[in-house]
């Protein structure tokens, strides 16, 4: 595969919330504004990128049998990077995404592409996959926040372009859950017509 | 061949099929509709004709454009689904969010799942309960019912319900607020619609003799109606025992908010409901029980149309759990 | 890649990785200790400069904790969080002359929970402005204590609650309640009163 084919196929091809439906939970529980999505999706991408390429680089020297507890470790240390920056340079955003940054550890997306990218493959591809998949999953949870907060709140990346009150429901979880399913027809419908 | 894509339930025998099952459910509703003309005059109207108007447009168009099938609007469940949800809303909601709750119940709670026969969950009560979150503030002001020329922006009261969950939030005794508030809690008014509530969920004795109509037609058996009074009478009256001063008595509890309406005409929906006779009985005690709690306990003053939402939940599971006995099996020994 | 699994490699690699991640964590807290702290005192300054009328001074230097006695305080054990002690006054002054008084004050009566608010009185008791620092109430119902949400907190600005009841309408007060959301402007008017109360003791020593 090409470098720009590693880098792009998160974006489309594997997007990881649309086609793969990996890391559903800061997906539903961060996105109830566009900023806090794009907050989101750059500290995974951050994280991705990051442990790609440090766990690409020593997976030769890991033994077999603790290689889970060794990506944990890297991967741990990466996330609370990100939290202790995050805290110090954007401290509200920080605190309106709250939990589900140190969570990040947890994300499937991250340990996934972990175990099944960059074990395998050269140190600057891997980085190119974590940076790939993580603006899969930026754009992606960017998208589902723009969409509630124009639903839920009549704005956009806080900027409201008319007056009046938005539809509650959006910016509460089970919003999250309509508008993801809607999204997915979407992105579905789109996907087999570009493949037909 | 719209007929044939819903069965009805296993009681169900002779030449009914869907168009004449939702001409009997509209029928039925007719005189909760003319109390609630009586009370609340074009409010009521606009709301009514503008959810059935959008519900049908909706589906058609849906089914024409998207689906690219044989729209199937000449079977009335649109019509039903359009008039249920008006019955759920405040008689002085804007049209346009009267149309938004008809798109929702349409879009989102029946042609997602496939249409007629395939929506796990009531479609109106997905559009009522879509309002009711999304905008709390115009979906639980009511205009008090004043006569036939109620204008829309009339004095807006709250509910019997609402006023009993406040008055107990704020400490005082179930005693002290039927004191203060004589006129909201008065059972005769309660019987005959003159409270506030929702346009359709007023009038106790309405809705009743719809389902005597519902009952003698045999469209609906009584066992989901009549479990589900039975479950609020004893549990709200288990409580009422327990502490009087802060819970309030069992009829109360039937006679206000969409108990009898939910019961009647949207617990029974044929789609949503179990199958068998005492699968229904079980759902009937599951939204009885939900819906109590949310009304004694929880944050809404009113708990019916979240009980039934969450009771349709467990269908499929009621159904797997309580199938009839097939014809002809021979019974397994030991 | 699999290399082979001996306890002597599993235990060098695994230490080695935890030493590198630990040294690396260790770096990241350092650099980042000062500007997280000074991210908290800014958001507690900007609520400060929020609800007062200018000075020079700093008053979160000179802040003082003030015990709650009585009435004011509020049993913990009902609540899941423990409730604070005390509440914390910043005094601001300018040219030496005191011009006002930030007051962080709280109330547990929140539909969700409780509610953190810093209030600026003037040296007279008015209340100046108010301004919510957090809070965990309904988006679309209970979020309009919000000043950015809607005009409720603004009825409070500018009156004295010596002659001004800090309770609802409903309840026979001064205060317009907001629609739909009756036990958050009971539960804001609650923490207005326990600052104004802790307020007029203050000035009393």
């Amino acid at each position: 595969m090409s470098k720009l084919g590693i880098l792009t196929k998160g974006i489309f091809k594997e997007n990881p919330i649309f086609v793969l439906v990996l890391g559903m939970c800061p997906t539903l529980a961060t996105t109830t504004s566009a900023i806090n999505g794009m907050g989101m999706g750059a500290a995974t991408m951050f994280v991705l990128m990051l442990s790609n390429l440090f766990i690409s680089l020593v997976a030769g020297i890991i033994p077999d049998k603790v290689r889970i507890p060794a990506y944990i470790v890297v991967i741990a240390a990466f996330v609370t990077m990100v939290d202790l920056s995050m805290a110090a340079y954007v401290p509200d955003l920080h605190k309106s995404l709250g939990v589900f940054i140190p969570l990040i550890v947890v994300n499937c997306i991250v340990l996934g592409r972990a175990e099944a990218f960059a074990a395998k493959n050269k140190p600057f591809d891997s980085m190119l996959d974590g940076i790939g998949i993580g603006l899969g999953f930026t754009l992606g949870l960017t998208l589902l926040g723009a969409v509630r907060e124009l639903l839920g709140n009549n704005s956009i990346f806080g900027i409201k372009p008319l007056e009046g009150d938005g539809m509650l429901i959006f910016v509460l979880a089970p919003g999250a859950f309509l508008a993801l399913g809607y999204l997915m027809v979407l992105f579905n419908k789109l996907k087999k017509r570009t493949s037909s | 061949m719209s007929n044939m894509r819903i069965s009805p339930a296993p009681h169900i025998q002779g030449k009914q099929n869907t168009r004449s099952l939702m001409r009997d459910v509209i029928i039925a509703l007719m005189p909760a509709l003319a109390v609630s003309i009586c009370f609340f005059g074009w409010g009521t109207i606009i709301v009514t004709l503008t959810a059935i108007l959008s519900c049908v447009l909706c589906e058609w168009l849906i089914q024409k454009f998207l689906l690219k099938e044989e729209p199937s609007i000449k079977d009335l469940s649109a019509i039903v689904t359009g008039l249920i949800l008006a019955f759920n809303l405040p008689s002085n909601l804007s049209p346009l969010l009267v149309v938004l709750g008809s798109v929702v119940a349409i879009g989102v709670g029946k042609m997602t799942f496939g249409g007629l026969g395939n929506n796990p969950f009531n479609p109106a009560l997905v559009g009522r309960v879509f309002m009711l979150i999304s905008f709390p503030v115009q979906m639980t002001t009511w205009p008090k019912p004043t006569g036939f020329f109620t204008s829309i922006d009339a004095v807006t009261g709250a509910t019997p319900l609402a006023i009993m969950k406040e008055g107990l939030a704020n400490g005082m005794t179930v005693q002290e607020i039927t004191a203060a508030n004589p006129d909201s809690f008065s059972y005769i008014q309660m019987l005959f619609g003159q409270i506030g509530g929702s346009l359709g969920e007023i009038s106790t004795l309405a809705l009743l003799i719809g389902f005597g109509y519902l009952l003698f037609r045999k469209v609906i058996t009584w066992h989901i109606p009549i479990t589900i009074f039975a479950t609020i009478f004893v549990f709200a009256g288990l409580l009422h025992l327990a502490d009087s001063a802060h819970f309030v008595d069992p009829l109360f509890h039937l006679l206000t908010g969409g108990i009898m309406l939910g019961a009647i005409y949207m617990a029974t929906d044929y789609v949503t409901s179990p199958m068998t006779k005492k699968g229904m009985v079980i759902f009937g005690i599951g939204i009885g029980v939900v819906t109590i709690i949310i009304r004694a306990f929880g944050g809404y003053p009113e708990g019916i149309s979240f009980a039934i939402l969450f009771m349709n939940a467990f269908v499929p599971l009621i159904n797997r759990h309580m199938k009839p006995k097939r014809f002809g099996e021979v019974k397994k020994n030991g | 890649m699999a290399k082979e699994s001996t306890l002597k490699n599993m235990v060098l690699v695994l230490t080695l990785i935890t030493c590198v991640a630990a040294a690396l964590l260790a770096a990241v807290y350092g650099l980042t200790k000062e500007p997280i702290e000074q991210a908290g005192v800014n958001k507690v300054n900007a609520a400060i400069q929020d609800v007062l009328p200018e000075f020079d001074n700093n008053p979160f230097e000179e802040k003082m904790e003030l015990p709650l006695e009585g009435a004011a305080a509020v049993q913990s054990i009902l609540y899941r969080e423990s409730a604070p002690e005390s509440l914390t006054f910043y005094p601001a002054a300018k040219n030496g002359e005191p011009v006002g008084m930030a007051v962080e004050t709280f109330t547990n009566q929140g539909f969700s929970g409780r509610i953190t608010l810093m209030v600026g009185f003037l040296p007279d008791g008015t209340i100046n402005k108010t301004s919510i620092i957090s809070h965990s109430e309904t988006p679309g119902l209970g979020d309009k204590i919000d000043a950015s949400k809607s005009n409720f907190s603004k009825q409070f600005e500018g009156q004295n609650p010596a002659t001004f009841k800090l309770i609802v309408k409903k309840d026979g007060g001064d205060i317009d309640a907001i629609t739909a959301s009756t036990i958050t402007s009971r539960a804001f008017c609650d923490a207005m009163v326990r600052a104004y109360n802790a307020y007029i003791l203050y000035k009393l020593e």
